[in-house]
């Protein structure tokens, strides 16, 4: 596919890309843009760790391509957390040790930031249905429910 | 001091390959063992601040690398705070003795009047840092065994829940993984390897890459980026002509195969004596295990330059220097012309595509000297490339007396071998080299003996029976790779045995947990039967949902865990709670050794109800999460956790103990929520209903 120009915005800074149209937007995000937090697991949006907003709704990067995010504002793990320092779900996974290898823990971010802001007092069965798409090797899923319930409680 | 120093401190004498001090103070510990999402090098810097008398924060963890630091051979078997723990203790005692040595000189005082806090030494009126010392301080020396570690009673670090070092950097996205590494230069590769085929012929001008890779039946791209790299292997292997063939066994009849050989035959364990006049009764049975994917998180990767016949290399394998030897061997180097960094990967469960990824980053780095090229596997690749864990197949029989009480055992198990790592059989044991046009291997997988075993591993029960006859067939021709994934055989054998007894019990009309202790001695084993059964609380009463137990001494010689599973078989198997009790001795971090067990427990529930490498004749068809699914987390169990500390007994690893106990207990509650007894793995829908048809 030939290189066209895309804008979009990510974690609030305006970026031109040049890449083919049909690019990844994962790639683009690790690549030129520079971002290490989404990953990639499958490349076919079934795990959960390449997961980004995309204008506030968690997005598989990985086949989500360049030209259908054209003037969206995308956020990355790293653009979680705001000036007063990472976001309550951050240190809530850290005060939860909700990780082993880390590998899944920024789409599990992701994910879950989607959920707080939609619903801002989750329950433990809704935590557990929001992240149901997300995989886990490691075997942290207990951990990280209880890092959301957290850090949905100090909000 | 007249003790034999630990056996990795004999094997790597020199202070300095253990531990530096910069001039501002600054600690760095090397160790051979490396990160693999288990948190080991978090709790390896507990035991060295503790015996150096410095914070964490001076304190930094090196990653393993073949140009500096110990010689630890693999980080496997749950040996790492048994091993390099015992040897950093004894290194990091040394090398405070000379500082505060040094530090006697300095300020005129008798080194027992030094005292250290975080690096600073102070006796009489004056002070000194580990920093100023440090030119002063002879590093490079042999350990001499003239300094005595700290008694337990003395810790400050060693067991409390220090939070893991390296979790900050990996919730706020910082790169650390080897997929976030950037190399000035850098270009992007992919292996074109479909599962099941054999490159017969390719023409490489279908695609304008940088570089196309041909040898033998190793195919490659090297591309500017990954987009590129993926949209060139894709045409490639469409363009390609490859060879199929039928080599594959019935995936239905694994244990049909596994006992048609040829086999190498051991006897693992003849002894004990016992009356046959006491046997009044006798049973047996048979349990299957099927082949089993890692499935990390992330697909193998590796970065590789090569420069004017040198390679070096960056991997998230699981020991640096024995892959060094293997990729030098398989391209005819000398070992110096290798060398190899260790970058963390995500969470590693054994020998996985990390080796052969380091192998395909090479080969493609020729193409392109002096370019770095990162090499990433797909997911696929990564589902039906990288090593299974064996299917087992076991016949276990039993003698008991009038009480229903063991008086004869008997265990007979078929596997493939659990152990193909690097090195392991005179073999480099990287994929691509079977791949290339001057072929090396394969070679069968081997079992590393007892005791700590292959497939054979926990084959023998630890308890108190009359006679006891263990005996194992490993498979020596077989199109399956396979090699080691946490607990090896232990996994299989656990909940052989442990379903086994459950049986014996119900037969006997007596309890399990009752049965399990009328045979035990090993008071470390009976307290954590006996903390499980407390921790679970009595068995629910509700229909379709049951209690099982589990139990066992990882490789008969580490960690003790019971595991109280509850299950409910109503539609689907689910596993609703585990109570698990475990004494790994001495505890490092308590958390961490928390972690280790819920996570080896949901890991293995997740085996255990759900997963099985899928073939057909030709080649493996379970290459992605919906064929190969893994474990959700609405199918997650809570996992309760209770650790008996033992200060006073030698630490003893976490993270395989779990993994046995637990599908055993699971298999008994499913069958004391409906009567059912599933000896095939995994215990999904489709098993019970067999189950119930036999």
């Amino acid at each position: 596919m030939a290189t066209e120009t895309v804008e979009l915005t990510v974690n609030g800074a305006a970026h031109r890309v040049a890449a083919g149209g049909d690019t990844p937007l994962l790639y683009v995000l690790r690549g030129p843009l520079g971002l290490a937090g989404p990953r990639f697991g499958c490349g076919l949006g079934a795990c959960g760790a390449c997961l980004v907003l995309v204008d506030g709704r968690a997005v598989t990067s990985c086949d989500t391509p360049l030209w259908s995010v054209a003037g969206a504002a995308v956020t990355t793990v790293e653009g979680l957390g705001g000036d007063d320092g990472p976001h309550p779900l951050q240190r809530a996974f850290l005060d939860e040790q909700a990780a082993q290898c880390g590998y899944c823990t920024s789409g599990l971010l992701v994910r879950a930031a989607a959920l707080l802001a939609e619903n801002p007092a989750p329950g433990e069965d809704d935590v557990v249905a929001a992240l149901d798409a997300n995989l886990c090797r490691c075997g942290v899923q207990r951990r990280v429910v209880r890092a959301v319930l957290r850090a949905a409680g100090e909000r | 001091m007249t003790a034999e120093p630990p056996p990795a401190l004999a094997a790597n004498p020199r202070l300095a390959d253990w531990v530096g001090v910069a001039a501002d103070g600054t600690v760095t510990v090397r160790v051979g063992k490396v990160e693999l999402g288990q948190g080991i090098l978090t709790a390896l810097a507990q035991i060295a601040a503790d015996e150096l008398d410095v914070s964490l924060e001076r304190l930094r963890m090196a990653p393993a690398g073949t140009d500096a630091g110990p010689d630890e051979g693999f980080t496997a078997g749950s040996m790492s705070v048994a091993m390099s723990g015992a040897a950093l203790r004894q290194a990091c005692a040394e090398v405070r003795a000379a500082f505060v040595a040094a530090a006697a000189r300095e300020l005129g005082v008798a080194p027992e009047d030094v005292t250290v806090v975080d690096g600073v030494c102070a006796g009489g009126p004056g002070r000194v840092t580990y920093g100023d010392l440090a030119a002063r301080v002879d590093l490079d020396r042999d350990a001499a065994g003239d300094a005595a570690p700290k008694p337990a009673g003395r810790l400050r670090l060693v067991g409390t829940d220090v939070p893991r070092l390296d979790l900050p950097d990996k919730v706020a996205g910082v790169p650390r993984f080897i997929h976030d590494l950037r190399l000035p230069g850098q270009l992007h590769g992919r292996v074109v390897r479909p599962p099941g085929a054999t490159l017969v012929d390719v023409d490489p001008d279908t695609v304008e890459v940088r570089a196309v890779v041909r040898d033998g039946g190793f195919l490659g791209v090297v591309a500017d980026d990954e987009h590129a790299a993926d949209t060139a292997a894709r045409r490639l292997a469409e363009s390609a002509r490859w060879k199929r063939e039928e080599t594959l066994p019935d995936e239905d009849d694994l244990p049909g195969y596994l006992r048609a050989g040829p086999t190498d035959d051991t006897v693992v364990d003849e002894s004990g004596r016992a009356d046959p006049a006491g046997v009044v009764r006798t049973l047996a049975a048979t349990f299957n295990k099927p082949y089993l994917a890692h499935a990390s998180m992330a697909p193998s990767c590796a970065v590789a330059r090569w420069d004017g016949g040198t390679a070096t290399v960056w991997t998230h394998s699981q020991g640096v220097h024995p892959l060094r030897r293997a990729i030098a061997s398989v391209l005819g180097l000398d070992a110096g012309a290798v060398t190899v960094h260790h970058v963390e990967g995500a969470g590693c469960y054994g020998h996985n595509g990390a080796d052969d990824a380091a192998l395909d980053a090479v080969l493609l780095a020729r193409a392109v000297p002096g370019r770095p090229v990162m090499l990433r596997w797909s997911r696929a690749d990564e589902l039906a490339w990288a090593p299974f864990g064996s299917a087992m197949s076991i016949d276990v029989a039993a003698g008991v007396d009038a009480s229903g009480s063991v008086v004869t055992w008997s265990y007979e198990l078929w596997s493939q071998g659990f152990a193909s790592r690097p090195g392991f059989a005179g073999n480099p044991g990287l994929l691509a080299a079977r791949q290339l046009e001057r072929p090396v291997g394969p070679v069968p997988a081997v079992d590393p003996s007892m005791p700590q075993g292959g497939s054979t591993r926990n084959s023998i029960p630890g308890y108190a029976f009359g006679h006891r006859s263990v005996r194992a067939h490993r498979l020596l021709r077989t199109p399956i790779r396979t090699s080691s994934m946490r607990s090896l055989g232990a996994y299989g054998n656990v909940f052989a045995i442990e379903s086994f007894l459950d049986e014996l019990a119900a037969a006997a009309g007596r309890d399990p947990l009752e049965y399990r202790l009328a045979h035990l001695t090993d008071p470390r084993g009976r307290a954590v039967l006996e903390a499980a059964a407390d921790l679970a609380g009595p068995p629910p009463r509700e229909e379709a949902v049951g209690h099982g137990i589990g139990y066992a001494r990882y490789k008969g010689s580490g960690a003790y865990c019971a595991v109280v599973a509850e299950v409910e078989a109503v539609r689907e198997v689910r596993v609703r709670r585990l109570a698990i009790a475990v004494d790994v001795g001495r505890v490092v971090n308590p958390d961490g050794v928390r972690n280790q067990i819920e996570g080896g427990a949901v890991q293995a529930t997740s085996w255990t109800v759900k997963e099985r490498v899928r073939f057909d004749r030709e080649r493996v068809t379970s290459t992605d999460w919906e064929s190969y699914p893994i474990l959700r987390f609405s199918e997650t169990p809570r996992v309760d956790v209770r650790i008996i500390d033992r200060p006073e007994e030698p630490s003893a690893g976490s993270g395989e103990a779990v993994h046995g106990p637990a599908a055993a207990a699971i298999g008994n509650a499913v069958a004391d929520a409906i009567g059912v007894r599933v000896r095939d793995l995994p215990i999904t829908r489709e098993q019970v209903a067999r189950a119930i048809d036999r």
